[in-house]
């Protein structure tokens, strides 16, 4: 086999800076998400993962503008996500230079939105984004439920069921956050993963939990992953991505 | 100036292309239009395409896309890209069978359902992510591009040409299928080339120096 899997920076911006913990800069100037992405693109990352987190729907014109901006720099794949709503909002993003786009909320309050957006578009550019958590009581058989909101909100939804649904109505891709592990840095929900991704015939994103570059190795290897997502752990310095690269290889994982 | 048309046909997203041109390129015009009059007056084409086959080919028809490329193609380099690349087919199999452009003789398959690697691991579809390139023979496109080298994928779909030495490069997922092919003024590829960091860019460069007919 020789297609590589791939480790995709994510950068959390708010109004245009990143926010998420950048240690290296001041808080309240979190960092230019277009330097932040052609840094990490210069040191081998797959792709990059841009989610939006701005609050206000009218400063929307701010993250057109830096989707621009990384794309006329950086020659990688690129992902939007956040505030996703309308066919209209996913031309826009298209336009301005992203590869794909990734559907969170938007999907479980209208599925159809993905069916629509992904006959449009094409299979290839939709990304749909699951938060979920194990809801089955310690020893019974795990149970994951799809979370909107950041967690909040409970959807009744069952994980594998959904991924499934999203894969049948068009998604091209599987991007795939344990609320459980999100922040916690005690490594990816492996059972989870191992479920969506033996369930789906797409690709499967890992996300959330990232404390070291043996989680990212575990994420492949044990959870079946075809892609890591992380920020904190490069954010923060803590790994450089040729170190996450070097050590997955010397564990036996294809990486470019 | 240099003159590069990258030909729109409503499908999918040209400022990643457009701007990795310009990226290689400086001071080269680069247009992204469907005016036949451009497309005419260019040094050379990029014919790009994402989405479905059908949605592809109804756009190139009805804007007499085809047309001008069997013109052009006689005259100036151009470079297809992905669905760009599986439109110069005689035909796909995708939305249930497509005639498409027929500048090379074969046609479109899908990856078979339910593919393993050697190990025995379940291979997704689309086919996405990095993968590496044989080049099966020399070419003025490679130049600087190390053999075996990685290039970005995702697609669902391959060409596959009748003639052999049509291929120029393959890729394994897992068995071999065509990730470029050439013949003339011709140079197509599965893979993303504007997506493709330092690799894809030296295959833009070289494309703006290539004189075709190799």
């Amino acid at each position: 086999m020789s297609l590589a899997k791939r480790i995709i920076p994510c950068l959390d911006c708010d109004n245009g800076r990143v926010v998420k913990g950048v240690k290296f800069l001041d808080i309240r100037d979190a960092g230019d998400p277009v330097e932040i992405s052609k840094r990490y693109c210069d040191q081998g990352a797959d792709e990059i993962t841009f989610l939006d987190i701005t609050a206000s729907s009218n400063e929307r014109s701010t993250t057109i503008h830096t989707v621009e901006a990384i794309a006329s720099q950086v020659f990688i794949p690129l992902t939007v996500g956040g505030g996703i709503r309308k066919l209209q909002d996913i031309r826009n993003m298209l336009n301005a230079g992203a590869d794909k786009v990734g559907i969170n909320t938007s999907a479980v309050l209208n599925p159809e939105f993905v069916r629509e957006a992904a006959e449009r578009f094409g299979s290839q550019c939709i990304v749909v984004a699951i938060d979920a958590k194990c809801v089955s009581k310690p020893g019974a058989e795990k149970r994951w439920e799809i979370f909107t909101h950041g967690g909040r909100n409970p959807t009744g939804l069952d994980a594998i069921v959904w991924a499934k649904k999203m894969v049948s109505y068009g998604a091209g891709e599987i991007l795939l956050t344990s609320m459980d592990r999100d922040g916690t840095k005690h490594g990816f929900d492996l059972e989870l993963n191992l479920a969506i991704s033996e369930a789906v015939s797409v690709p499967v994103i890992a996300s959330g939990g990232v404390g070291n570059l043996q989680d990212l190795v575990d994420g492949i290897v044990i959870g079946k992953a075809d892609a890591v997502l992380a920020a904190s752990i490069f954010h923060f310095g803590q790994y450089t991505i040729p170190q996450a690269k070097q050590y997955m290889r010397e564990h036996g994982v294809e990486v470019r | 100036m240099k003159h590069v048309a990258v030909i729109d046909y409503g499908m999918g997203n040209l400022h990643s292309v457009a701007k990795a041109l310009e990226h290689v390129g400086r001071g080269i015009k680069v247009s992204i239009t469907a005016d036949p009059a451009i497309l005419r007056a260019a040094d050379r084409l990029v014919f790009p395409g994402v989405g479905a086959m059908r949605d592809c080919m109804g756009e190139i028809k009805r804007l007499c896309i085809d047309e001008i490329l069997r013109e052009q193609v006689k005259l100036k380099p151009v470079l297809a890209i992905c669905v760009g690349m599986q439109a110069l087919m005689q035909s796909s199999d995708e939305n249930g069978g497509v005639a498409c452009i027929g500048l090379f003789a074969g046609k479109v398959q899908r990856f078979a359902d339910c593919l393993q690697d050697a190990s025995g691991q379940a291979l997704k579809v689309p086919h996405m992510g990095w993968n590496r390139v044989r080049q099966s023979r020399p070419h003025d496109m490679w130049k600087g591009i190390a053999d075996n080298d990685r290039f970005y994928f995702v697609h669902s779909y391959f060409a596959v040409p009748d003639a052999p030495a049509d291929m120029v490069g393959s890729a394994d997922y897992p068995a071999p299928f065509c990730a470029a092919m050439s013949r003339k003024n011709i140079f197509a590829v599965q893979f993303h080339p504007e997506k493709s960091q330092r690799n894809g860019l030296l295959l833009l460069e070289n494309f703006l120096s290539w004189d075709g007919q190799s």
